[in-house]
C-alpha cells in the first residue's frame, strides 16, 4: 500500500515538490509562461516555426461575437471549441458532426446553439482560465486522427505526449480514452496511459487507475500490439518545441492525424508526473544523464541521443 | 545559483526570532504557557485633609517598580485639581494643586501592581548621617548608655541595630529606654541612636498588603546602611529582611504626603488582591517606548483583539504549507480552509461544520439550477452570493426559532469565500464528477479542521499574540518548506506502483 521513500528514490520516481523546485523552477523561465498557457498564442508560435497544429477555424473574444460562432464552424463537419488559457484539458468541447442544426459529441449527445453559445460565452468570462481571467476562445477544426488507434480508444483522441528536457525528449506514453474517463485522456479520471519505448514508439506497458493493464477495457484490444507510426518524426517535431518556446522542461502534447501526421496539439509547462506510472519507471535517471550533457545539440542529434540510451523492453505478453 | 544567501535569511530570521522571543521572556517576564496565573495587588490611596479656602498643592509620594512588585497601571481621580507626576532622583511622587479649595477634600490614587519573583536588589544610596543631633538633659546620658550597651553586644551594624531593638522590645524595658520612648516616637528615636553611633540608617514607608484590608496606613521601617549593603528591618520586631507582602511605597526617606493650604491631611490605603491569567497581567503592562518592546500590546485593547485573530493566520498558512507539501492534499481554493478555520473560531467545530456542509450543499443545488439559466460568470457568482446569504438568513432564524443559539454563529462565515467555492465545486462536478468533489472537499474540510485545531490551541493563541518574535520563526520555517524536494505522503501511495522489484 505504502512504499518508503528511500525505495522510491532508489527507482528515482521524482515526486511534485521535487519537479515544481527542481526542474520547473530551475529551467522553465516564468515570463515564457503566456507561450504555452496560451494555447491561440502557441499555435500562432507553432505556425512561424514551421510546426503544424489542427487548422484554426476562428477566435471569439467578445461577448458580442458569440452569436457569429454559429456562422464560422458552419462549413466545418467537426471542430473543437477550447479556452486559450485553458488548463487540465477544462472547458473544451468537441463536435463530432453537425446534424439538423444541432451538434453531436463523440459520445452521441446532442446539443443545442444556446449550449454551444453558452459555452462560449462561458469561456470569454474566464470560467476554465487560470485564475478566473477573461479569455478567448478558440476553435479549430477536429482532427482526423489516425485510424491505427481506433482499436485502443473510446469516444476521445488518443493523444501522446512527450516530456522534452532540455531538448531531449525523455519519457513518453500515449493515453486512451476510455467510458471510465468519459471520453477524456486524464489518467487520474480513468483514462489509459500506455508507456512508449522512446527508440521505436512501441508500447511498454499500460495502466488504469494505477492498477497493470493489459488491454483497453471498452475495446478490449491488446495493448502489446500498439506503436506509433512515424515515431521519429513525432519525436522531432516534440524536440524542436524547445527551441521554439526555451522551455527547459516541457510536456508536448501531440496527435497523428491521417492526412498531416504528427500534429502539435498543446504545451504544458507543468507537466504531469504519471507519465512516470505509465512507463513504469521514474524520470529521475534520464533526467540526470541529460543534465550532464555539456555540449548544444541539433534536434536531430537530441533525437538520436535519447533513443540511443532510453531504449527498453516492452513488458506486455505479446497477444497478437 | 547559489542558495547561500537563502540560508543565511532563514538562518537570521530564525535567530532574530529566538532573540526577540526570549528577550521578551526574561526582561519583561511573559511566561511561555497561558495558564499561569499572576497576582496582581489593586492598591489605592486616599488623601483627605480640610482646605483652607484658598490654593492648595498636595504632593503625596508614589510607589515605583521594586523587587517583588512591579508596576501595571495607575490612576487618579480628584475632580477639580490639576495633576502631573513628578520625578526626581529616584523619588516620584503626584502633585495635585488647585487654586481655590474650601472645606474635605478627597484626592484618590489607585496602582495596579504585578507580583513578580524578582530576586535582585535595587541600589540605594546610603543617606548621610546626621551629625547634629541634639539631646536634651537627661536624655544624653540615656541615649549614650543604650548605644554601649548594645554595641558591646553586636559586631556590625545590623546586628548593632537588633540588639538596639532589643533594649526597647525586651518585656523589662530598662529605666533608660523607658526615659527615651516617653520622649520620641519609636523610629524616629531608633534612627537618631543610630545616627549617633555613625550609622546611616534612614525610615521608609511600607505598606504591608492584606488582601481585602481598608483603611490601612504605612508603617515605618529602618533601612540599614553598611559597606554597599543596605537591609530592612522591622522597629518593633527587630527582624531583620524584607517580607514579600511588604511594598515601600516611599523608599528615599522622603515624606509621603505633604498639604499645602489644608489642614488634618491623612493619607490611608486599601488593597485587593487577584489572580489574573498571565496574559491579562501581561496586556496591563506598561508599554515602554523602547524599540525593543514594539509590541501590539501598546495598542488600545479593541486593535490588540483584531491583532488577536490577524496573528493567528500565519499557524494557519503553516497548516496549509504542511498539507500541501508535506501531504500532498488537494484542497478547493489554496487558502479558503483557513479562512473557514477562522470561522469556526467563532462557531465552535461542531456547529461550524454542520452549519458548512449545509450551506455548501444547498448551495449547490441552487447553483445547478443557476447553470440552467445560462448567465455570464460574474453575474452567477454574485446570484451564488446572494443565495449564500439567503441561506445563512433561513438557518439563522430557523436556529434561533428552534431554541438552537448556535446556529446563529453561522453569519460569521466568510460568504464570498463560500459563494467560490461552491461555484467551483460545481464547475467540478460537471467536469470531473462527484469523486473528484468530494475528495477536494474533504481534503479542505480536513485541513480547515486541522487548521482551527492548532489556530484554537489555548497554547498557540497565548505564543503568537505575545511574542511577536515567533512571527519571524514561523517565515523561517514557511521559507524551508518552500525548499522541499521530498515526497508527499500521498505520492508514496500513488508511486507505490513504481517501488515494486521487476
Amino acid at each position: 500500500m505504502w512504499a518508503t521513500p528511500a525505495r522510491l528514490q532508489a527507482k528515482g520516481v521524482i515526486g511534485m515538490n521535487r519537479r515544481n523546485i527542481r526542474y520547473i523552477g530551475r529551467y522553465n523561465d516564468r515570463r515564457l509562461y503566456p507561450l504555452v498557457d496560451d494555447k491561440l498564442q502557441t499555435k500562432l508560435l507553432a505556425k512561424r516555426h514551421g510546426i503544424t497544429t489542427p487548422d484554426l477555424i476562428g477566435t471569439v473574444s467578445t461577448q458580442f461575437d458569440v452569436k457569429h460562432v454559429v456562422e464560422m464552424v458552419k462549413d466545418a463537419p467537426g471542430f473543437v471549441i477550447k479556452p486559450a488559457k485553458g488548463s487540465g484539458g477544462k472547458g473544451i468541447l468537441v463536435v463530432e458532426r453537425q446534424q439538423d442544426g444541432g451538434y453531436v459529441k463523440p459520445s452521441g449527445a446532442r446539443i443545442e446553439r444556446v449550449d454551444l453559445e453558452r459555452h462560449v460565452s462561458n469561456i470569454l468570462s474566464g470560467l476554465y482560465s487560470l485564475g478566473g481571467t477573461p479569455d478567448v476562445a478558440v476553435i479549430e477544426s477536429l482532427i482526423a486522427f489516425d485510424e491505427v488507434f481506433a482499436a485502443y480508444t473510446y469516444e476521445g483522441v488518443p493523444d501522446i505526449r512527450v516530456i522534452i528536457f532540455r531538448g531531449y525528449p525523455v519519457m513518453a506514453m500515449m493515453r486512451l480514452s476510455t467510458a471510465a474517463s468519459d471520453g477524456k485522456a486524464n489518467l487520474h479520471q480513468g483514462a489509459v496511459g500506455v508507456g512508449l519505448d522512446i527508440t521505436t514508439g512501441a508500447a511498454l506497458r499500460g495502466v488504469q487507475f494505477n492498477r497493470p493493464r493489459e488491454d483497453h477495457p471498452d475495446t478490449g484490444h491488446g495493448l502489446a500490439s500498439l506503436y506509433v507510426p512515424g515515431w521519429d518524426a513525432l519525436l522531432h517535431l516534440a524536440a524542436s518545441c524547445y527551441e521554439m518556446t526555451g522551455l527547459g522542461y516541457l510536456g508536448t502534447d501531440m496527435v497523428l492525424d491521417r492526412h498531416h501526421g504528427p500534429m502539435l496539439l498543446e504545451l504544458n509547462a507543468r507537466p504531469g508526473l504519471a507519465i512516470q506510472m505509465a512507463n513504469g519507471e521514474g524520470l529521475r535517471r534520464r533526467l540526470d544523464l541529460i543534465e550532464k550533457q555539456a555540449e548544444t545539440r541539433s534536434v536531430e542529434a537530441r533525437v538520436a541521443f535519447a533513443q540511443r540510451h532510453f531504449a527498453r523492453e516492452g513488458e506486455l505478453a505479446s497477444s497478437a | 545559483m547559489s542558495r547561500v544567501p537563502f540560508y543565511l535569511l532563514v538562518g537570521a530570521l530564525l535567530v532574530i526570532g529566538i532573540i526577540l522571543t526570549i528577550f521578551r521572556h526574561f526582561h519583561y517576564d511573559v511566561p511561555f504557557m497561558p495558564g499561569e496565573q499572576r497576582q496582581i495587588w489593586e492598591v489605592e490611596a486616599q488623601v483627605n485633609f480640610d482646605a483652607e479656602n484658598g490654593p492648595v498643592r498636595v504632593d503625596l509620594a508614589l510607589p515605583s517598580n521594586q523587587p517583588g512588585f512591579r508596576l501595571l497601571t495607575e490612576n487618579t481621580a480628584s475632580s477639580g485639581f490639576g495633576l502631573s507626576y513628578l520625578r526626581d532622583d529616584k523619588a516620584r511622587h503626584a502633585q495635585w494643586a488647585i487654586r481655590q479649595a474650601n472645606g474635605p477634600q478627597q484626592l484618590y490614587y489607585s496602582a495596579q501592581l504585578l507580583v513578580t519573583d524578582g530576586e535582585e536588589e535595587f541600589l540605594a544610596e546610603p543617606p548621610a548621617l546626621q551629625r547634629d543631633i541634639g539631646w536634651e538633659r537627661p536624655y544624653d546620658t540615656a541615649a549614650r548608655e543604650v548605644i554601649g550597651q548594645a554595641h558591646e553586644r553586636s559586631a556590625d551594624a545590623f546586628t548593632f541595630t537588633r540588639e538596639l531593638i532589643k533594649v526597647f522590645t525586651d518585656q523589662r524595658q530598662g529605666e533608660n529606654a523607658r526615659l527615651l520612648l516617653s520622649q520620641y516616637e519609636r523610629p524616629v528615636l531608633l534612627t537618631r541612636l543610630l545616627n549617633q553611633a555613625d550609622v546611616h540608617a534612614r525610615i521608609v514607608n511600607g505598606l504591608r498588603l492584606e488582601d481585602g484590608r481598608r483603611r490601612q496606613s504605612l508603617t515605618p521601617w529602618l533601612q540599614v546602611f553598611e559597606n554597599e549593603k543596605w537591609v530592612l528591618i522591622n522597629p518593633r520586631t527587630g527582624d531583620q529582611g524584607k517580607p514579600d507582602d511588604l511594598l515601600l511605597w516611599e523608599r528615599n526617606g522622603n515624606a509621603v504626603l505633604e498639604v499645602q493650604g489644608g489642614s488634618d491631611s491623612r493619607v490611608s490605603f486599601s488593597m485587593l488582591r487577584h489572580n489574573e491569567p498571565a496574559s491579562v497581567a501581561v496586556r496591563n503592562q506598561f508599554a515602554d517606548d523602547t524599540l525593543l518592546n514594539f509590541s501590539i500590546h501598546s495598542l488600545p485593547i479593541e486593535e490588540q483583539a483584531l491583532f488577536k485573530t490577524i496573528l493567528l493566520i500565519p499557524i494557519g498558512a503553516l497548516v496549509v504549507v504542511l498539507l500541501r507539501v508535506l501531504v500532498g492534499l488537494e484542497t478547493s481554493g489554496t487558502f479558503m480552509p483557513v479562512l473557514i478555520a477562522l470561522a469556526f473560531i467563532q462557531t465552535t467545530l461542531v456547529t461550524g461544520l454542520v452549519g458548512f456542509l449545509l450551506v455548501v450543499a444547498v448551495g449547490l443545488v441552487i447553483r445547478s439550477y443557476l447553470s440552467r439559466l445560462n448567465l455570464l460568470l460574474v453575474a452567477r457568482v454574485s446570484a451564488v452570493i446572494i443565495t449564500v446569504i439567503a441561506i445563512i438568513s433561513l438557518f439563522s432564524v430557523m436556529a434561533y426559532r428552534f431554541g438552537l443559539n448556535a446556529g446563529l454563529t453561522i453569519t460569521f462565515f466568510p460568504m464570498i469565500i463560500l459563494s467560490w467555492t461552491i461555484e467551483r465545486m460545481s464547475i467540478l462536478w460537471e467536469e470531473e464528477g462527484p469523486r473528484e468533489v468530494l475528495k477536494q472537499g474533504f481534503g479542505s474540510l480536513l485541513t480547515a479542521v486541522l487548521a482551527y485545531l492548532a489556530m484554537n490551541n489555548p497554547w498557540v493563541r497565548h505564543i503568537t499574540f505575545n511574542f511577536l518574535g515567533v512571527q519571524l520563526i514561523l517565515m523561517a520555517m514557511i521559507l524551508l518548506l518552500g525548499n522541499y524536494t521530498g515526497y508527499r505522503l500521498l505520492e508514496l501511495r500513488r508511486f507505490q506502483p513504481l517501488a515494486k522489484d521487476d
